[in-house]
């Protein structure tokens, strides 16, 4: 949302829809709970339309001209979303089971419509007998929609091990 | 059964379970066909100036692979003469020296022992010249760099034969500019290197595993994707190597380059020409980006993929390493090698949209394995002729066919038991 800054009125509206600390880690938490269920397609509905959804290889890369292992817009969330649901992707049908938690938030940045958040994510995932840890460094660029609600416009998963060897990962981070 | 008599675990059509699982058949392995033959270290761009390496393994050993000042590669056990410290742990940079962290030896990068700290303490007669690091045979062929053990050992291009036709047609991807690696995924999966060296030529699953890949397409690319409905087929090529044809219409990019331009690859085409490039440029850059229609697989450690390297580490006897090197165009538009970075995070590494079927695939091969002490891994299909054009005298089966297994097998039976 862009608000011009030149009268007392719109000063104010920029207080009021600055996204709060409080509210985008409400937001990042709702988000964490919907993966661990697999939730998803209202998951898909909390990004903006020109919203990137990043896991990358190197930690430090321009990410457009590097290779990640997920740089999704849009049309990749909803095909991966689908591929994911679908029932006929073997390593997610069953899925792995996951638990995660997202903590140790810092704000990076904040104006009036968006906020910039670094935290910390463990994920623990569990399936054929083996439990696998998935730690990540995590930054989160959240706006505020023009109906008022949060939305992703950028998040950055650096898994600790992001230059190293993965094994197969059949959700989402 | 005895355990040494390994040729007697493989017949023509089938393989023993054993070969997946038992650890004594795996050290003979590392021993037998890893420290015995060439093994695929680095592309030629990983290492691109002087004085630039890359670390990369040859079986179950570490190594660096190195350009000196003369822009002569070396591979080098990454292992100091010393005490035996690793002697560099960075995936890959430059350096013109590499100095042991331990104790101080410094070595060149061709592996000459530079220099000790406080040579005094050694005898007079300690001569550099007998500890350098330990030099592999280095020999490369259109890039592609490999490394052996064994000095006495065939010239690599004895030993690609007729594979050196398809790494040719392969290489054309550079669309005229050269071809250089763009980044990798690794991942492992908890079962046997050779489950992975089966499915580079085994198309007969894709249909199948690769469903959500495919419903992912849009309908003209779904169709490209087609690889059992289009006249393919799989060759032996030798030496255990195979190729796989699954696009025949993709064998030389440098082919049919007036065809309409795919859907897919509109925009791309109109960025290149918005940038400058010729009508007849942006065709074939186009049709480059996409990768050729075939995987070739380059028995033990290497195949090449339709757009990328894959290379396979065995780490244990259940658990294995995979890299897929994205390759591009090296000093072409970024917006080509830009398209080709989206396309492999669509279907390859940890979370693509192949990838992870492919290794719980593997991994549910593993697990079954564990039943059944005196079972065979069946291979005996397609023993037809090809429908498509195998070079004359060639082995070959159609593009479903197991012939490509069956030649690694092959190969390893004669390695497993020279
Ligand atoms: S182990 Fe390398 S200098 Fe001692
Ligand atoms: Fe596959």
């Amino acid at each position: 949302m862009s608000i011009a800054p030149d009268t007392d009125l719109q000063e104010n509206s920029v207080v009021t829809n600055a996204p709060t600390f409080e509210e985008a880690i409400a937001f990042i938490w709702a988000e964490a709970d919907m993966l661990d269920r697999l939730d998803y397609k209202p998951w898909l509905k909390l990004w903006t339309q020109t919203g990137k959804y990043i896991i990358p290889v190197d930690r430090d890369a321009d990410y457009v001209d590097a290779l990640n292992i997920v740089y999704d817009d849009q049309e990749m969330r909803e095909a991966r979303a689908k591929r994911l649901l679908s029932g006929f992707s073997m390593s997610s049908a069953p899925p792995a089971r996951t638990v995660r938690t997202v903590s140790r938030f810092v704000i990076e940045a904040q104006d009036e419509s968006s906020i910039t958040l670094r935290g910390a994510q463990m994920l623990a995932e569990y399936k054929y007998e083996h439990m696998r840890f998935l730690p990540a460094d995590m930054r989160y660029h959240i706006v505020r929609a023009a109906d008022g609600s949060l939305l992703f416009d950028e998040k950055v998963v650096t898994l600790i091990n992001a230059d190293d060897f993965q094994f197969g990962i059949g959700y989402l981070l | 059964m005895n355990i040494t008599d390994f040729a007697a675990l493989v017949q023509d059509d089938r393989v023993h379970t054993a070969l997946y699982k038992d650890p004594a058949i795996f050290e003979e392995e590392m021993d037998r066909i890893f420290n015995n033959t060439w093994v695929w270290v680095a592309h030629a761009s990983d290492v691109p100036a002087k004085n630039t390496f890359k670390t990369s393994w040859v079986g179950r050993q570490p190594v660096i692979v190195t350009r000196d000042r003369e822009n002569k590669v070396h591979v080098l056990l990454n292992r100091c003469r010393h005490r035996a410290a690793s002697v560099c742990e960075k995936k890959k940079g430059k350096a013109s020296v590499f100095v042991c962290p331990y104790h101080g030896w410094s070595y060149d990068v061709d592996g000459k022992l530079r220099k000790v700290p406080h040579a005094k303490g050694y005898e007079e007669a300690f001569d550099t010249a007998q500890f350098p690091l330990i030099s592999l045979r280095v020999e490369e062929y259109n890039g592609l760099i490999f490394a052996t053990f064994k000095q006495d050992i065939e010239p690599l291009a004895d030993f690609l034969g007729s594979a050196k036709k398809w790494i040719d047609l392969f290489m054309k991807q550079g669309a005229g500019f050269g071809v250089r690696t763009l980044g990798e995924h690794k991942f492992r999966f908890p079962g046997n290197w050779k489950i992975q060296l089966e499915n580079t030529t085994d198309a007969y699953h894709f249909p199948i595993v690769h469903k959500t890949f495919l419903d992912s397409l849009d309908a003209e690319t779904e169709n490209v994707f087609d690889v059992l409905g289009q006249g393919g087929w799989v060759e032996d090529l030798g030496n255990g190597h195979s190729v796989m044809v699954m696009i025949p219409d993709l064998i030389d990019l440098e082919d049919n380059l007036d065809a309409p331009i795919p859907d897919r690859f509109a925009d791309l085409a109109k960025e290149l020409a918005a940038e400058g490039y010729p009508d007849d440029q942006v065709r074939r850059i186009v049709r480059a980006v996409g990768g050729s229609g075939f995987n070739l697989n380059l028995f033990p450690n290497v195949a090449c993929s339709m757009a990328f390297f894959r290379v396979l580490r065995p780490v244990a006897v259940d658990e294995t390493e995979i890299t897929h090197v994205a390759i591009g165009m090296d000093g072409g538009p970024a917006a080509g090698n830009r398209a080709r970075l989206r396309l492999h995070e669509h279907f390859q590494g940890p979370m693509g949209f192949g990838t992870p079927d492919d290794a719980e695939g593997w991994e549910r091969v593993q697990r079954g394995a564990r039943a059944g002490d005196d079972l065979w891994i069946m291979l005996n299909r397609g023993v037809d002729a090809p429908d498509g054009v195998a070079e004359a005298g060639h082995n070959a089966g159609d593009v479903s066919a197991e012939t490509g297994m069956r030649a690694a097998y092959q190969m390893w039976k004669r390695m497993m038991s020279a």
